[in-house]
């Protein structure tokens, strides 16, 4: 269980030929993930720790029926490598790669709708269902199995949270990087909704950061359809002085909208208990699933 | 990346929009020498890449040349916001009868592009949606159809206009969205886009943000950027060069760590202990122990840092590689400021070794090192 992918999830890695695509294939096959094919155009008919390597998605689909691919091309060939996953019928796609354009993310996403298929990323850490399933880079040994939902749109961050929660023998049944950009495939709101549906969940940590207003929405969500799970959330920036961008594309402070203030006070009066310290969420968390 | 009002508003005439007539100068002699060739009266703007020019005085107006020389003087010599203004523009004062906004920006919740209109302009977009939310019209653009003439028609008449008014309005709306596509920007406006007393249209101001991913499309900005006049910091452009996000903040407290959020969180934790954080520095993913070095270089190379805070959860990026750029970085630059360090997760155990066999003392939680960075730069390290 957990969401989006478990077990059963059969994927391909998108530029698995480069330095960062061999290198986590490698990792997510030892961590159990099932690859079953790489593409890289031009890389026909090699392999990569077993797996085959095919010069196009159509002819790794023709073979491997996939139904999930982790994309780590570079930024300026990613949206093409994403619009291909897609012609070609798959449906849940991680684009690890950093740096893609705003306005290739826009085209990407639309065709994505249509294709009722779901992004997560660009620039994300991915996805990981611990214990059965990881598409992404972020290091496996910090999760463990269980039911604390996790949502975060940083990485290391993320990790920060997780090991955290995984001391305090809290494990997850999902965790999701939504990304760093300002376009992103999933949104807190998707999230929620989610780890609403998904029985192992029991409760849900939220990591947001400055800048856009998703934060707010996922907020507004949880207060007026009454969220049955109890959220903890944490949310970054709040010593980011407004018209800086701090490294993340999407994080930046313009005007009143997108502080963490605002973000806070709309988590605080949606009943969402939100942590001062990364460290503060197991505990707040722990309080919240005993009681 | 800003785009200055005058490159701003030279993309937009050549795409058919109207702007006042103008030109730049950079000391009062070619200023004077500017007015010559344009109408009186003239407005005289600085060009700085900072908001709120206006209210600082950025802005003057002069109704002869001698007093385009004059009042060029006065904003060659001023600073805006700290920052020195080192070109005016020139132009033509335009008769206003009325201000209107036109903007496009990303809406991140319908992952879309969005065409925002007011009939109410001159303020900040933020000001008027505060001011007077039923004045903003809002469209959301869909990126297989695009921004269609009949799309900004449509947000012409939304605005009041009718006729010729509209449909020049709407030729205005659909060239600004083409601009905005053509040129990969995170943000365009026309704020004013003014209605001249005789009924005709003028971008009197525009502001241009290029998306920073796709200046690889735009060589002629990235040079720009890099090499010339832009909003960066000499410790900013040195960071962009290495591939490194650099902000600058006004604390004592040198900040280095890899991803953004983590970043922050470690300078929100400064300060929840009652720090200053100094800078933004994040290395990113995977970083070689020579990045780690630049990255150390460039935090020390601020003055005011005290003390310097790395605060690294490995995940693709290696403690050991992280411990030897530590070690290179002080070899190197012969610093003897104190440093914090917080080194958890890959290659933990051998980061530590080599820092703590170099006499350099290695740290477990952030909220202890987020600490004692604290109290380095208040009371020194004792």
């Amino acid at each position: 269980m957990g969401i989006i992918i478990d077990k059963n999830t059969r994927a391909i890695v998108q530029g698995i030929t480069g330095t960062q695509g061999s290198f986590h294939t490698k990792l997510m096959l030892e961590y159990g993930t099932k690859i079953v094919a790489g593409v890289t155009p031009g890389k026909g008919k090699t392999q990569i720790y077993d797996v085959p390597v095919y010069d196009t998605v159509e002819e790794a689909q023709e073979k491997h029926s996939a139904n999930a691919s982790i994309i780590f091309v570079p930024a300026p060939f990613a949206a093409d490598a994403t619009l291909e996953a897609l012609e070609n019928g798959i449906k849940t796609i991680v684009i690890i790669t950093e740096h893609i354009p705003i306005k290739d993310a826009v085209n990407v996403m639309a065709r994505a709708k249509q294709a009722n298929a779901t992004i997560i990323g660009p620039n994300t850490p991915g996805i990981i269902t611990p214990g059965e399933s990881k598409l992404g880079i972020m290091p496996a040994h910090i999760f463990k199995p269980g039911n604390i939902g996790m949502v975060s749109r940083s990485g290391t961050l993320t990790y920060e949270i997780a090991a955290g929660l995984t001391r305090k023998n809290l494990g997850q049944s999902t965790c999701i990087g939504l990304g760093g950009d300002p376009i992103t495939g999933l949104n807190f709101l998707d999230a929620l909704r989610m780890f609403e549906q998904d029985p192992r969940t029991k409760a849900v940590v939220l990591i947001g950061e400055i800048g856009g207003n998703l934060e707010e929405l996922a907020a507004e969500y949880i207060a007026s359809e009454k969220y049955p799970k109890p959220v903890v959330a944490f949310i970054a920036g709040r010593s980011a002085p407004p018209g800086k961008r701090m490294g993340h594309a999407g994080a930046i402070v313009m005007g009143k909208a997108g502080t963490a203030e605002s973000k806070i006070e709309k988590f605080k009066s949606a009943g969402v208990k939100v942590a001062e310290k990364p460290n503060d969420v197991p505990e707040l968390l722990m309080k919240l699933v005993s009681s | 990346m800003k785009l200055f009002e005058y490159e701003a508003k030279s993309i937009l005439a050549n795409y058919g929009i109207p702007t006042p007539r103008g030109e730049l100068a950079t000391n009062p002699n070619q200023a004077q020498e500017a007015a010559s060739k344009l109408k009186p009266p003239f407005a005289v703007k600085a060009q700085v890449l900072v908001a709120g020019r206006g209210k600082a005085g950025g802005i003057l107006f002069a109704n002869s040349i001698g007093e385009v020389e004059e009042v060029a003087q006065k904003l060659l010599t001023m600073q805006i916001k700290g920052i020195p203004v080192k070109s005016v523009w020139i132009e033509e004062k335009i008769q206003i009868k009325k201000e209107l906004y036109f903007g496009i920006t990303t809406n991140r919740f319908n992952q879309s592009y969005v065409a925002i209109a007011s009939a109410v302009g001159g303020m900040e977009i933020e000001e008027i949606a505060t001011k007077a939310p039923e004045k903003i019209i809002k469209f959301p653009i869909n990126p297989q159809h695009g921004f269609r003439s009949f799309h900004a028609n449509q947000m012409a008449r939304k605005m009041g206009y009718v006729g010729n008014q509209l449909s020049e309005l709407g030729r205005i709306f659909e060239r600004l969205y083409c601009v905005g596509m053509d040129y990969d920007v995170e943000l365009i406006e026309m704020n004013p886009l003014v209605e001249t007393v005789d009924g005709k249209f003028v971008a009197a101001d525009a502001r241009v943000i290029l998306d920073d991913n796709a200046l690889f499309r735009h060589q002629e900005y990235k040079k720009r950027l890099l090499e010339g006049e832009s909003e960066l910091t000499p410790q900013e452009i040195e960071a962009t060069k290495n591939d490194l996000a650099y902000v600058k903040l006004d604390g004592d407290i040198g900040v280095i760590g890899n991803g953004a959020g983590l970043v922050m969180a470690t300078l929100d934790t400064i300060q929840y202990y009652g720090g200053k954080p100094a800078n933004f520095l994040d290395v990113g993913g995977g970083a070689p122990a020579e990045k780690i070095a630049t990255a150390l270089k460039i935090v020390l190379s601020d003055p005011r840092v005290k003390t310097l805070f790395i605060n690294i959860l490995g995940g693709i990026t290696r403690c050991d590689e992280v411990a030897r750029g530590i070690l290179e970085a002080k070899a190197k630059i012969g610093t003897t400021k104190p440093m914090v360090i917080r080194l958890v997760g890959t290659n933990e155990d051998e980061g530590k070794r080599i820092l703590t066999e170099a006499g350099v003392h290695v740290l477990e939680s952030m909220e202890e090192a987020a600490q004692r960075a604290v109290e380095i730069s208040k009371h020194g390290d004792k």
